[in-house]
């Protein structure tokens, strides 16, 4: 066996990463095709400020990274409601506060592991945050797959969606809160500053090869995981950070695709 | 007989800026309906307010006897939008997936579909005459192509009135008069009630049975087989008007085919 599977440090990093892999597109392919990706923007920055929050306060930052991203979730839902023609007024209004908290609470931070949340990072995955990863990443999974079809016609025609008798509200609602959670559980290996990337990326390159749209789903998660995995290796023999690696990697297959698939 | 749609002394307005003035219609089941009128009128507003989009200030809507804020059975109602032909043509859906949509709430939530609901796609396809296409992108078809498999999307649910705003915008004449024929055919061979808003005057002549004139002084109503006169339409519109009618003896309503 390769030398990499026996650290258990790198053992979690693989399962995590895997995990993230396969809900990172799936969240990503309603968020591109729909043109929401800035919400995934919105929500990272404020789970910056969770992780934060958590490493000042000395509380689990994914843990506080889900509580803040959550309640922001919340609040985008809330004030695009207020103001429904300019959905993008609360995308911003989430996303500065998020910056804000984030640059304050960061002076509080006594050691220099916020950093490593920037960009991700292979260091120690606690067991807490292992089951809290792997435990929230089933249910998102299980979520999506349930409703992959109300999902998928929401995405494309939400006003028929609704007339064909989808409860749209409610499903929408859904949608918004495993975003939240999907953004969080990533922040620790792909780093907040990449997830949005990780949420379009993958998408992108899917959609130039993809026939339909549950091939294109199916694709976007094989790319996403694949990158994720090869970005860790690279990693851990060459010490890059492993967000930015990743993005790196599917940067170049997004350009190769678009230059091999072009569809006609 | 029997209305399918009764619109009694509707008013709405947006933020004050009253658009209909205490209208009053009402649609017989089995007919086709246009609905003309210039630019910024009021089609695609009441169309909404049929739908439940909007809400009226004033007076009463019913859809099949039931006052529309009741109404329950939407999947009984077939729209297309003003704006389906400006989607996200890149959206990476076969056209068998889109029209399986409207399946959906039928087959209910946490449900995979079945070959039974796989059979309805291929019967409604076929229909329209775009059975060949299951397979293709949405993105990659004509706009033609596109509006009948919108239209293939609506018919797989069963819906017993069709509503259709302005659904040949932006597609070339013979496309066009293909759709008029479809919407023509799926009213005299499978009784849908079918109401379509339009600027083609001379087509809708040609297709529908009854017109709905929304202007400047309400709403009128005529028959199309008591022959619009030049004047009427011009006075509805505001300026002259010629009601030119694309010939249609192409349309033989051959059963299983397209015109
Ligand atoms: N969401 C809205 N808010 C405010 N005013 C609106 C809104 N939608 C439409 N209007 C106004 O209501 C009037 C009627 O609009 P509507 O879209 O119903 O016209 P229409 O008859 O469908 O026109 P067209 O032939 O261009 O489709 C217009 O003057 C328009 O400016
Ligand atoms: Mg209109």
């Amino acid at each position: 066996m390769l030398e990499i599977f026996q650290y258990p440090f790198m053992q979690r990093a693989f399962i995590v990463g895997i995990l993230i892999g396969v809900i990172i597109p799936l969240i990503g392919m309603i968020m591109v095709l729909k043109r929401l990706s800035m919400i995934g923007d919105a929500l990272s920055h404020t789970a910056l400020a969770g992780v934060a929050a958590g490493l000042a306060f000395n509380i689990n930052p994914i843990f506080a990274a889900i509580i803040f991203s959550v309640f922001s979730a919340l609040g985008i839902e809330k004030i695009r409601k207020a103001i429904p023609k300019y959905g993008e007024i609360a995308i911003a209004v989430v996303m500065s506060t998020g910056i804000g908290l984030a640059a304050i609470l960061s002076d509080y931070v006594k050691n220099a592991n916020f950093h490593s949340f920037l960009f991700g990072s292979i260091v120690v995955i606690t067991n807490f945050e292992l089951i809290l990863v792997v435990g929230l990443s089933f249910i998102v999974l299980l979520t999506l797959s349930l409703l992959y079809k109300e999902l998928f016609y929401i995405t494309f025609d939400e006003e028929s969606a609704r007339l064909a008798g989808i409860p749209v509200a409610i499903i929408r609602f859904i949608f918004t809160l495993l975003t939240a959670i999907t953004v969080s559980v990533s922040s620790r290996i792909v780093g907040t500053l990449v997830i949005s990337s990780m949420i379009v990326l993958p998408v992108a390159t899917a959609m130039q090869i993809g026939k339909s749209y549950w091939q294109t789903t199916v694709l976007s998660v094989i790319i996403s995981v694949t990158t994720i995995v090869l970005g860790l290796f690279i990693s851990f023999y060459s010490d890059f950070k492993p967000g930015g690696t990743i993005v790196i990697i599917n940067v170049i297959c997004l350009i190769i695709s678009l230059i091999r698939f072009k569809k006609q | 007989m029997d209305n399918i749609i009764e619109v009694l002394d509707v008013g709405f307005a947006y933020n004050g800026n009253q658009i209909l003035n205490k209208i009053s219609f009402n649609i017989p089941k089995g007919t086709f309906t246009g609905v003309i009128g210039p630019n910024g009128s009021g089609k695609s507003t009441l169309v909404k307010l049929l739908l439940d989009i909007l809400s009226p200030n004033e007076g009463k809507i019913k859809i099949m006897g039931m006052d529309v804020k009741k109404f329950k059975e939407w999947n009984k109602i077939g729209y297309i939008s003003q704006k389906v032909n400006t989607f996200n043509g890149a959206f990476p859906a076969t056209v068998e997936e889109i029209v399986r949509a409207n399946l959906y709430s039928k087959i209910g939530l946490f449900k995979r579909p079945r070959k039974f609901h796989k059979s309805l796609v291929d019967e409604a396809l076929d229909k329209v005459g775009m059975l060949p296409y299951k397979k293709n992108l949405i993105g990659k078809l004509s706009g033609g192509q596109q509006q009948r498999v919108f239209i293939a999307r609506v018919l797989v649910s069963e819906p017993e009135i069709l509503i259709l705003d302005e659904p040949t915008v932006g597609i070339d004449a013979k496309s066009e008069e293909a759709v008029y024929c479809l919407l023509a055919r799926l009213n005299k061979e499978l009784g849908i009630t079918i109401m379509m808003v339009t600027h083609d005057i001379g087509a809708v002549t040609v297709h529908a049975d009854r017109l709905l004139c929304l202007g400047d002084k309400g709403l009128m109503i005529h028959n199309t087989d008591s022959n619009l006169s030049r004047e009427q339409v011009s006075e509805i519109y505001g300026y002259h008007i010629n009601l030119h009618s694309h010939a249609c003896d192409k349309c033989k309503w051959k059963a299983g085919g397209t015109c």
